[in-house]
């Protein structure tokens, strides 16, 4: 199989032609450095993401509070995670590295809140 | 007219060495560089009931990488700094609006707390920010409908208010934020149905092309524009056409998308309606204050940072800025700084291929203080040399692998150098920095 990969290592954006089967990384051509090939290649066999996004929150002063992952996620279990962070309904106060969900669908990552958010009395 | 005079009841009066309008990233970090350097009584005045600005609706990460060498979410960068001015003696007036200012560095502002205030400073530093353009700003025909959003304003009510503006969006622009909600709105079970850009190369950062895209499958057509907006009360669909090299329509190429919701993406606006107040003068092709190497504008006293000055790419250089601005008002407040009218001065201008530089205007020092000019190209090259030249003189040179309208990037200067090649600031020519032929 053959794959074309913008390396976003640097702002060069290299443009790196990967051929590659089950077995793992045949050739690979157009890198300009070692950086580029290790992006490339993590890009092919494990590619990972962080997750940034938001939870209900009860008695803040927004209805949401941003959340991520504390680690890359493999980029497959994206929506598995969203699903979960979903459901999820905190209660102020919140503070910003709080666990909110933890070692979220298994990936060994958990979710944390990335703001500080206060109670807030109801009127 | 004075304002005050059609106020009643009591007027407070607040007198500060340092005023910072606008506690978003710039504001915050020239606030915190200003205290650590002992400027007493200092005043961020924040419409927001928080400090932070933009960055607290921008949970996505990749903040940080210059300042902290670590990548935070944006409420997360906004923390580092709101957190330690809560250890500060630094005053900070939330939900207040500046509502008008005059050159002598006397402020009007209002908030729930205590009403109307004259707010008089030694020193101001102009931290603002900027504002999107809007669908009036492009003059987009069709319908006036609900469900056209500034994608910031989208953001905002995703990120912050919990809120989705539609199911099935179109995003016009490829600026980062259009791409970076063109991900969030698609984790939120919105359908991204594209993203349309007039140009012929994305507007956004590779990464977010990458990342927000192409992870996806969210489509990017280039040279192609929104012609027309169909509805009735809300957004039903746009038209969608080609455009040609001069970015006129072509005929022919139109295509009909339905969707309920569109984000505009297209370009930010600096801040600056009280700047212009204050009769501080401005430079056009930034839309912010005309400013010399220590981010003076060409008022005594107030100096501007961060994206009311001139959009950044990155928050951490909008940071340094802030930061820097802070060390020249430090200098300022003590009257270090040299008394600049008597100095000579001379003009930076873009040369060849550039659009804008920044600062537009040197004070001729002799000494070795380092001045870094920064500079946006007027369109992309690639492995060129970017000169500094003075009487036909080069001064500086800077090889430049990837230069692109939406990258900002630098040349650094030597005070020195400009002071022997304008015979010792007699013989003032412009400085020109360009792109080499």
């Amino acid at each position: 199989m053959k794959k074309d990969i913008i390396c976003i290592v640097c702002p060069k954006g290299c443009m790196i032609h990967v051929d590659y089967d089950e077995n793992g990384i045949n050739s690979m051509e157009g890198y300009s450095c070692k950086r580029g090939i290790d992006y490339a290649t993590a890009e092919i066999l494990s590619p990972t993401r962080m997750i940034t996004s938001s939870v209900k929150i009860d008695n803040a002063k927004y209805t949401v509070c941003p959340v991520k992952t504390s680690c890359p996620v493999n980029k497959d279990k994206i929506q598995d995670v969203m699903k979960n962070i979903c459901c999820v309904q905190v209660q102020a106060p919140v503070k910003q590295g709080d666990v909110i969900i933890k070692d979220v669908c298994g990936t060994g990552a958990d979710i944390i809140a990335t703001q500080t958010l206060e109670e807030e009395k109801q009127l | 007219m004075p304002i005050h005079a059609c106020w009643g009841g009591t007027r407070v009066v607040k007198e500060f060495n340092l005023v910072i309008i606008g506690g978003g990233p710039a504001g915050m970090a020239a606030a915190l560089e200003a205290y650590a350097l002992g400027i007493k009584d200092i005043a961020i005045l924040e419409r927001d009931d928080s400090l932070g600005g933009i960055l607290k609706q921008c949970i996505h990460n990749g903040f940080g990488l210059h300042v902290f060498k670590e990548e935070l979410t944006g409420p997360e960068y906004a923390l580092r700094f709101s957190e330690k001015i809560k250890d500060t003696d630094i005053t900070v007036l939330l939900n207040t609006m500046v509502i008008n200012a005059e050159k002598n560095k006397t402020l009007y502002a209002v908030n729930p707390d205590f009403g109307f205030m004259t707010i008089k400073a030694k020193a101001v530093i102009l931290a603002m920010g900027c504002r999107e353009r809007s669908r009036g700003a492009l003059r987009i025909p069709g319908a006036n409908v609900a469900g056209i959003f500034t994608a910031g304003t989208a953001q905002r009510f995703v990120n912050m208010e919990g809120i989705l503006p539609g199911t099935k969006a179109v995003i016009l622009g490829s600026g980062d934020i259009g791409l970076i909600m063109a991900r969030r709105m698609t984790l939120e079970g919105i359908k991204v149905l594209g993203v349309y850009e007039i140009m012929d190369y994305p507007g956004g950062l590779t990464r977010n092309i990458v990342q927000c895209l192409d992870d996806f499958n969210i489509p990017l057509h280039l040279s192609t524009t929104i012609v027309k907006i169909h509805g009735i009360g809300r957004v039903t669909g746009v038209t969608t056409a080609k455009v040609d090299k001069n970015m006129i329509p072509i005929k022919g190429t139109e295509e009909y998308v339905e969707c309920d919701t569109l984000l505009l993406s297209v370009g930010l606006i600096p801040e600056n309606e009280l700047t212009e107040q204050m009769g501080v003068g401005m430079y056009q092709v930034t839309g912010g204050a005309y400013v010399d190497q220590d981010l003076e504008t060409d008022t005594e006293g107030i100096f501007a940072c961060g994206n009311v000055l001139h959009v950044h790419d990155l928050v951490d250089y909008v940071t340094m800025e802030g930061q820097k601005a802070a060390r020249s008002a430090k200098a300022y407040i003590d009257e270090s700084m040299e008394q600049k009218k008597t100095k000579p001065e001379i003009k930076v201008v873009p040369g060849n291929g550039l659009r804008y530089v920044l600062p537009q205007h040197i004070y001729l020092k002799d000494n070795d203080e380092k001045i870094r000019v920064f500079f946006r190209s007027k369109a992309r090259y690639k492995d060129v040399l970017v000169r500094a030249l003075i009487n036909n003189e080069v001064i500086a040179k800077k090889k430049v692998i990837r230069l692109i309208p939406s990258e900002m990037e630098s040349v650094e200067i030597k005070a020195s150098d400009l002071y022997i090649k304008t015979d010792n600031g007699i013989n003032l020519k412009d400085l020109v920095i360009e792109v080499e032929q």
